[in-house]
């Protein structure tokens, strides 16, 4: 006997059921409901339009900012091959925050991709459901009586109000998600704003908000054994300042 | 008996296997509420491996309704701790 005792899918499915009953008697006239549907579709595909633009924003971001931490590497460098040891330790503490916010950005794509793909595969899902509706229709419309037919599809019309419903449930995660994305890539884009990931010889030596939080932000340590390490590369001893080269990996 | 897992697809289960998803269903709850989580996990992804290796596939042309609708497999502990003390992952209707 198929009864339902698990607590946990006894919750959700009420949970979908009630969702369910707040969408239209799925005993409507049959070609209505269908056209129900095939509304319900389009809405799933802007759905899925929506986490593919914020993917995209969030990929750009992304972009930007390995540029940003390929650029403060260098000037790190080039600030220490010419002495200047204070504004190479900025160049790096804003390499570390880049470097934080590239991960997360990152990790925060991957998940928008994953979720694009879900909703890709309910959509195709409830694509199919639909298509098999309006075969069904057709046929119990041809074989019955108006009222037997309307009650054969009320069925049918459950199975596929089911599925909206999960459909509708992954898009209603997947926009939670956007949300939560769009947050940080606001978070990113007020970073950049506040100049942040600016090309530093443009900057003036005076320290404002921005390098205090920074330098309260990154590690010190982590910069201080990257700034060691940069040093050692440089094959500088103790901040003399003679080599001007920039190559990578003179050995370590 | 029809099995759903949410955001993934319809499976048509042995009748047999009723006790055992119960089971791992209410040890899934129990983990949630125990404040558990890595038994939360363990007891929720036995329920949906079950499902998946003993089940069949139901074709996306096919219109049944399910009797059991387990939540989507990335359900975190968080959003399964929210889900059985009321703000859940799907809204309670207004």
């Amino acid at each position: 006997m198929p009864g339902i005792g698990g607590r946990m899918s006894t919750v959700i499915k009420a949970k979908i059921s009630r969702l369910l009953d707040r969408a239209e008697d799925p005993g409507e006239t049959l070609d209505y409901s269908y056209q129900k549907q095939l509304e319900s579709l389009q809405n799933v595909k802007k759905g899925i339009a929506d986490v593919v633009t914020a993917k995209k924003r969030l990929q750009m971001q992304s972009q930007k900012l390995e540029q940003s931490v390929v650029k403060l590497d260098t000037q790190a460098r080039q600030a220490l091959s010419a002495g200047n040891e204070e504004l190479a330790r900025v160049a790096l503490e804003r390499k570390n925050v880049a470097q934080t916010e590239l991960q997360s950005l990152d990790q925060q794509v991957a998940e928008l991709e994953a979720q694009q793909e879900k909703l890709t595969d309910s959509e195709q899902k409830l694509r199919g459901k639909i298509e098999a509706f309006r075969t069904k229709k057709e046929v119990m419309k041809a074989q019955y009586s108006a009222a037997e037919a309307q009650v054969r599809i009320s069925e049918a019309a459950t199975g596929v109000g089911e599925e909206m419903a999960d459909v509708g449930l992954a898009m209603q995660r997947a926009a939670d998600k956007t949300e939560q994305m769009r947050a940080r890539a606001d978070a990113v884009a007020e970073l950049e704003a506040a100049g942040t990931f600016d090309d530093l010889t443009t900057l003036g030596s005076g320290q404002d908000d921005i390098d205090r939080q920074l330098a309260q932000l990154s590690s010190s340590s982590q910069v201080d054994d990257e700034l060691a390490k940069m040093k050692a590369e440089l094959g500088q001893g103790s901040g003399g300042g003679e080599s001007k080269q920039l190559e990578e990996g003179q050995g370590s | 008996m029809i099995v759903r897992i949410s955001n993934e697809g319809q499976y048509r289960v042995d009748d047999g296997l009723h006790e055992r998803l119960d089971a791992l269903d209410n040890a899934a709850v129990a983990a949630v509420e125990a404040g558990d989580e890595d038994a939360f996990h363990e007891a929720f992804e036995e329920l949906l491996q079950v499902v998946r290796s003993q089940g069949t596939a139901l074709g996306d042309d096919d219109l049944e309704a399910s009797d059991v609708i387990l939540p989507p497999a990335d359900l975190s502990f968080v959003e399964a701790g929210e889900e059985f003390t009321g703000d859940g992952l799907i809204p309670d209707a207004v």
